[in-house]
């Protein structure tokens, strides 16, 4: 199964407020922390060597692309 | 400052060669007594040829070094009889605990699979080995030992090498059919021959101590109890970086602590700095004496070529890889596996020389597998980025609590040997096997019996071409040799049933095994024209 780059979050305003409420008082150290074990965590569920390298991929290469580099 | 070992001097002897002036032209010159070069010359030995080492010193390695070796390298030293002493003086461990910060991020035990004869790692210090070795090899009437005898240039032809060499008594040279260059990372022989040696430094040292701890009115783990390995990311009495203890031979424990790029190696090294950094690490309650302390800085690279002409190059001269793995010493010595019955085979007419060509095929592959291994686990013990660094972090953390991020920490992977699937040597199968027995993998150790008594699979395959049969099979003459039968059922029993089922040996199959216990080629039925190809195959015949 390719990588879904379609919209498959239900609710996606509700999900996003959530992302960002769990990041509350926490410390922008904690957040990135929160943020790195996320990734570990769905990237374990997801399993799949050959889905993670294509999202890998998609994320450096829409990182590298961006207009306004976040620093 | 040692206490617990007494290094031996061995007498520099003047050669015989040297004395008269007369060139002796002889079959394998070893360069370098150090593990390597030492068991390169026995398995020579045990193959009938003799074999001269030399070695720019007259004492075995300072320090402990090289501390933990495999399964695999200690069945090719049981297989050279000389696992025994080694199994006796080392130490055997199974448990392993990583900490992160103050607590334990997990535990783990190594687990190791019944029905083998060795165990899967034992902890020994590099100079209890090396000793051991060398008595080995004075014991082998074909090894001729040379001590101070430093090799200054190497030249070749197409028929020797030339090797001008400097002892006490002055410079001599002598020649070789074969050399075989086992003088370390830094090798002489390597800078001599020119040969590149790339790869990647990384911008880190690490002080490593030798200690002995007095066991008496020490209650706490892991200094009273079973040995077990324990490894600290940032622990609180050395932030920010990592520690590794490790127990030894004769109650010495080895330290490993990452100092970061930036730290002064004769400052590091200074007792009244050192001193007071394990006080901290073992708690003071702690009594311990120091032996031996070090700072390096460690690379991961390769030699370009493990053949140059009559040149082989085998352990840290042709490969260097990180301390973290054990990885080091462990595939130096089944470098001298796969280049040892080569050299017999070449030498006594059996293979062409291009059989050589197949030892750096076979060794770079596994030389690559080992670096990649090296430096994954590099990366993790000490990240090159905040980001990275986090991401560690994270992955410590929720080790913890959660089974699936534990397989993701890495303070070194457990050395296993690299099997040669895509060999030129191998046989492909034509029919369909079950298990790891792919040709081009070690074999595999089992339980057997023979004549009423119980042992072990590889005491009896051998260090000739084999045939394990799992059914009725001849000898076959092929390439001028005759490879033997051992049939399970016959010649061995298989009372657990492992063997059959590691070699997946439904009745019929045959597996011809290669002098270094490697499987050349399978079948599930005996035919002596395909054994003959395969011997011919595995020899370079065609």
């Amino acid at each position: 199964m390719p990588l879904q780059r379609q919209p498959n979050i239900p609710e996606p305003d509700w999900f996003y407020a959530e992302l960002i409420e769990a990041q509350r008082e926490l410390s922008e150290e904690q957040a990135n922390m929160m943020l790195a074990k996320l990734v570990l965590i769905l990237c374990n569920h997801v399993g799949e060597r050959a889905l993670l390298s294509e999202a890998i991929a998609l994320a450096r290469s829409n990182t590298l692309a961006a207009t306004h580099p976040s620093t | 400052m040692l206490k617990t070992y007494t290094y031996p001097h061995y007498p520099y002897v003047q050669s015989p060669e040297q004395q008269t002036g007369q060139v002796v032209r002889h079959p394998v010159v070893v360069i370098g007594a150090g593990p390597i070069g030492l068991t390169q010359a026995l398995d020579l030995a045990q193959r009938g040829i003799p074999c001269v080492v030399l070695d720019d010193n007259d004492t075995v390695s300072v320090g402990s070094r090289a501390v933990c070796y495999a399964k695999r390298p200690l069945e090719i030293w049981d297989r050279l009889g000389v696992a025994a002493p080694l199994l006796a003086k080392g130490v055997q461990w199974k448990v392993g605990k990583v900490f992160f910060g103050t607590g334990l991020a997990y535990r783990f035990d190594l687990l190791p699979e019944a029905g083998h004869k060795l165990p899967a790692m034992i902890n020994c210090q590099q100079y209890h080995v090396e000793e051991h070795l060398v008595q080995a090899c004075s014991q082998a009437p074909q090894v001729e030992l040379r001590w101070k005898h430093k090799v200054l240039a190497i030249e070749q032809d197409a028929d020797c090498v030339t090797l001008t060499v400097q002892t006490p008594d002055g410079l001599f040279k002598l020649q070789a059919q074969w050399v075989v260059a086992a003088d370390g990372a830094h090798s002489d022989a390597r800078r001599l021959l020119g040969a590149d040696f790339s790869g990647q430094f990384f911008q880190d040292r690490f002080l490593i101590a030798d200690v002995v701890i007095d066991p008496k009115g020490v209650a706490s783990q892991p200094f009273a109890a079973e040995p077990e390995r324990w490894f600290w990311f940032d622990p609180p009495f050395h932030p920010g970086q990592s520690v590794l203890l490790h127990q030894q031979a004769d109650r010495v424990w080895r330290i490993d602590f990452q100092l970061g790029w930036d730290a002064d190696p004769a400052e590091e090294k200074k007792p009244e700095k050192v001193i007071p950094r394990i006080q901290a690490m073992l708690g003071p309650q702690v009594k311990f004496e120091l032996e031996w302390v070090s700072v390096y800085q460690f690379a991961c690279r390769r030699i370009d070529q493990f053949r140059h002409g009559r040149v082989l190059f085998a352990g840290d001269a042709a490969h260097q890889v990180s301390p973290f793995g054990a990885r080091g010493a462990n595939t130096g010595i089944q470098d001298c596996d796969n280049l040892g019955w080569k050299l017999h085979a070449v030498l006594s007419g059996l293979a062409p020389p291009a059989l050589l060509d197949s030892y750096h095929e076979e060794r770079a592959v596994a030389a690559d597998d080992n670096l990649g291994h090296s430096t994954r686990a590099t990366d993790f013990i000490t990240p090159k980025s905040r980001s990275s660094r986090r991401l560690r972090n994270a992955v410590l953390e929720l080790a913890r609590t959660e089974p699936f991020a534990r397989p993701l920490v890495n303070s070194g992977r457990l050395s296993t040997p690299t099997p040669y699937l895509d060999s030129s040597l191998n046989t492909p199968d034509a029919a369909p096997f079950a298990g790891l027995m792919r040709p081009g993998s070690p074999c595999a150790d089992a339980p057997i019996e023979s004549c009423g008594k119980p042992g072990w699979l590889l005491e009896r395959l051998g260090q000739g071409f084999v045939l394990l049969s799992f059914g009725p099979a001849e000898p076959v003459k092929a390439a001028g040799l005759t490879v033997p039968v051992l049939q399970v059922g016959l010649d061995v029993l298989d009372p657990q049933g492992l063997l059959a089922q590691r070699y997946d040996g439904q009745p019929g199959t045959v597996y011809l095994i290669r002098p270094d216990q490697h499987v050349a080629a399978r079948w599930r039925q005996f035919d002596p024209a395909q054994v003959q190809t395969a011997v011919r195959r595995a020899l370079k015949l065609h």
